[in-house]
């Protein structure tokens, strides 16, 4: 694994959703080393701690790496409020991404909300991967179309205002009536990660999860983002910046 | 070039700049950035004579200039790091000091006395660590037991011995003059202060811990102020850290009263804090025509 720390300049900004931005960054470097499910850590104007946003596409050829985020803070709304030519403080690539399989290989991509879009470079890893979206209302969807360009997808709402109404584990239980993934992989909260290793181990089927935790240095050293995991019998504090953001779903102690 | 090397109780240093315990874990994940050799010390994850877990997550909340920690000391015990983490640190060019923290004297006396045979260059004690409720502030906020912890220790160590202080306490300079007096031959502070943030919508404390140590620019003036009147009371080298973020506040530090400086939450603005004080320090001090850093040391003129 390795990383670096720069200043990387904004080529392309969209809102693509009520407080979520989507931010296209000239980082050839980083973009060459990136896997799917890695993450960025960026410095906020006037904040002292830098905030992880997941990668949400990488274009190597390009050498840029697109970032989807909501404002969930006053940190993030400073994030916001960068424009196309402003520079991004980022330490990247950081944590060690989804495992893929060959791409002829049948994958279920399944997002929640803001995890949503690291799902998406690993859709496209695939040849015919199937994405499954959940958010809590019409106005929240996001990258629906993007997913569309590369696969199958299928949305639902909390609230029933768009696509199916109820949650991700909805749909994927209706899909695994028919068909038997070789692997899923999951980002969004907890709660929902934690239904979707019941069924994935239900169904015996291999599932990668993607965690979030409040997060200092990004790399491994402070020790702050901490998750239990249990590997081998063993219980263990794992941090989710260097042996995540990507768990085995089996390992990870909801 | 202006000379930056420093020598704190009988340890040369190739310059004043240390990274803080707990910030910089073994070294390994910054040596991705830059080599090692560039700091003049690194203070090593605080270490216990077992295994410990520490605390659950959230472990870290952010404050207006800095942050909070709660991370508990968890660490993978002084046998692990002698076997698995120092033969690789061992060659770094790199003054190594092991932070060593426990639950009783009797631990610390062992883990002073393992790291006592091994290639670490300087041993910090932790009496100072906020986050667990028995992992070491108690014995740093009184003179009796800073002191006798400091004898126990100091008689079964035979690296030079550094005592990390508590800004906890009502007189710092009081437990400053005790470990002095029972044999401590540097002291380092200051280590977090206690505080707390809540979630107004939750009513819940951010941390899982309720509580944690905070660090970063906020406590800076608190650290200068702190070194300043410890320097007054102690013969001994005083390592100053708290809130240091550039060179400017190194220099700062060391006119308080430092002999050299950590630096800690920093790192997490900015990996390369370190490397860009040691340059600025540099430059600053041929742009004075100081030519040995030790000059500025303890330098403020008090109205």
């Amino acid at each position: 694994m390795s990383y670096q720390q720069g200043l990387y300049p904004i080529i392309e900004k969209t809102a693509i959703a009520k407080n979520t931005y989507s931010f296209t960054i000239l980082a050839q470097e980083i973009a060459e080393m990136a896997k799917p499910g890695q993450f960025v850590h960026v410095k906020c104007k006037g904040y002292f701690l830098r905030r992880p946003i997941s990668i949400c596409e990488i274009d190597r050829k390009k050498g840029t790496l697109r970032i989807v985020f909501e404002i969930r803070g006053e940190g993030t709304e400073a994030l916001s409020h960068l424009n196309v030519g402003d520079v991004v403080d980022m330490l990247a690539p950081l944590g060690n991404g989804f495992d893929i399989l060959e791409p002829d290989k049948k994958a279920v991509v399944i997002g929640g909300g803001i995890g949503v879009p690291p799902m998406l470079e690993v859709a496209k890893q695939y040849q015919n991967p199937m994405a499954i979206l959940g958010f809590r209302s019409a106005s929240a969807v996001i990258l629906e179309q993007d997913f569309k360009q590369y696969g199958r997808a299928a949305v639902s709402t909390d609230d029933g205002s768009y696509g199916r109404r109820g949650f991700v584990s909805d749909i994927l239980n209706d899909y695994l009536k028919e068909e038997t993934p070789d692997i899923i992989y999951a980002c969004g909260p907890a709660p929902m990660l934690k239904v979707l290793k019941q069924i994935a181990k239900e169904h015996g089927v291999r599932l990668q999860v993607s965690l979030e935790e409040r997060m200092g240095c990004g790399i491994g050293a402070c020790l702050v983002c901490a998750c239990r995991t249990k590997k081998d019998g063993k219980e263990s504090m794992s941090h989710v910046c260097k042996d995540g953001p990507v768990f085995e779903a089996e390992e990870v102690q909801f | 070039m202006a000379d930056l090397s420093v020598n704190i109780a009988g340890v040369p240093f190739k310059n004043p700049i240390i990274t803080a315990s707990g910030c910089f874990g073994f070294g390994k994940e910054y040596e991705k950035l830059y080599p090692l050799s560039k700091l003049g010390g690194i203070s090593l994850k605080g270490t216990t004579l077992e295994e410990r877990a520490g605390n659950p997550a959230p472990r870290i909340a952010e404050t207006p200039a800095g942050m909070l920690n709660s991370v508990g000391l968890q660490n993978p015990g002084i046998d692990h790091f002698l076997k698995y983490d120092l033969p690789y640190l061992k060659d770094k060019d790199t003054v190594l000091i092991a932070n060593i923290a426990g639950h009783s004297v009797e631990d610390y006396c062992e883990v002073a006395e393992k790291v006592s045979d091994s290639d670490i260059d300087m041993v910090e004690l932790n009496i100072s660590c906020p986050n667990v409720k028995s992992g070491g502030l108690a014995f740093g906020v009184s003179c009796q037991s800073a002191g006798s912890i400091v004898k126990a220790v100091r008689s079964r160590c035979k690296k030079p011995l550094i005592v990390k202080l508590s800004p906890n306490v009502t007189d710092i300079t009081e437990i400053a003059r005790a470990v002095e007096a029972e044999g401590a031959d540097s002291v380092s502070l200051i280590n977090t202060l206690l505080g707390m943030r809540i979630d107004i919508q939750t009513r819940r404390p951010v941390l899982k811990n309720n509580v944690g140590g905070l660090s970063g620019p906020a406590v800076f003036p608190v650290a200068v102020r702190m070194v300043w009147q410890v320097k007054q009371a102690v013969g001994i080298p005083v390592i100053g850290m708290g809130g240091i973020a550039t060179w400017k506040d190194a220099v700062e530090m060391m006119m308080a009263g430092a002999d050299a400086i950590q630096i800690g939450a920093a790192l997490f603005s900015d990996a390369y804090t370190p490397l860009k004080v040691a340059e600025g320090m540099n430059a600053w001090l041929d742009e004075q025509g100081i030519r040995h850093v030790s000059e500025i040391v303890g330098q403020v003129k008090p109205w």
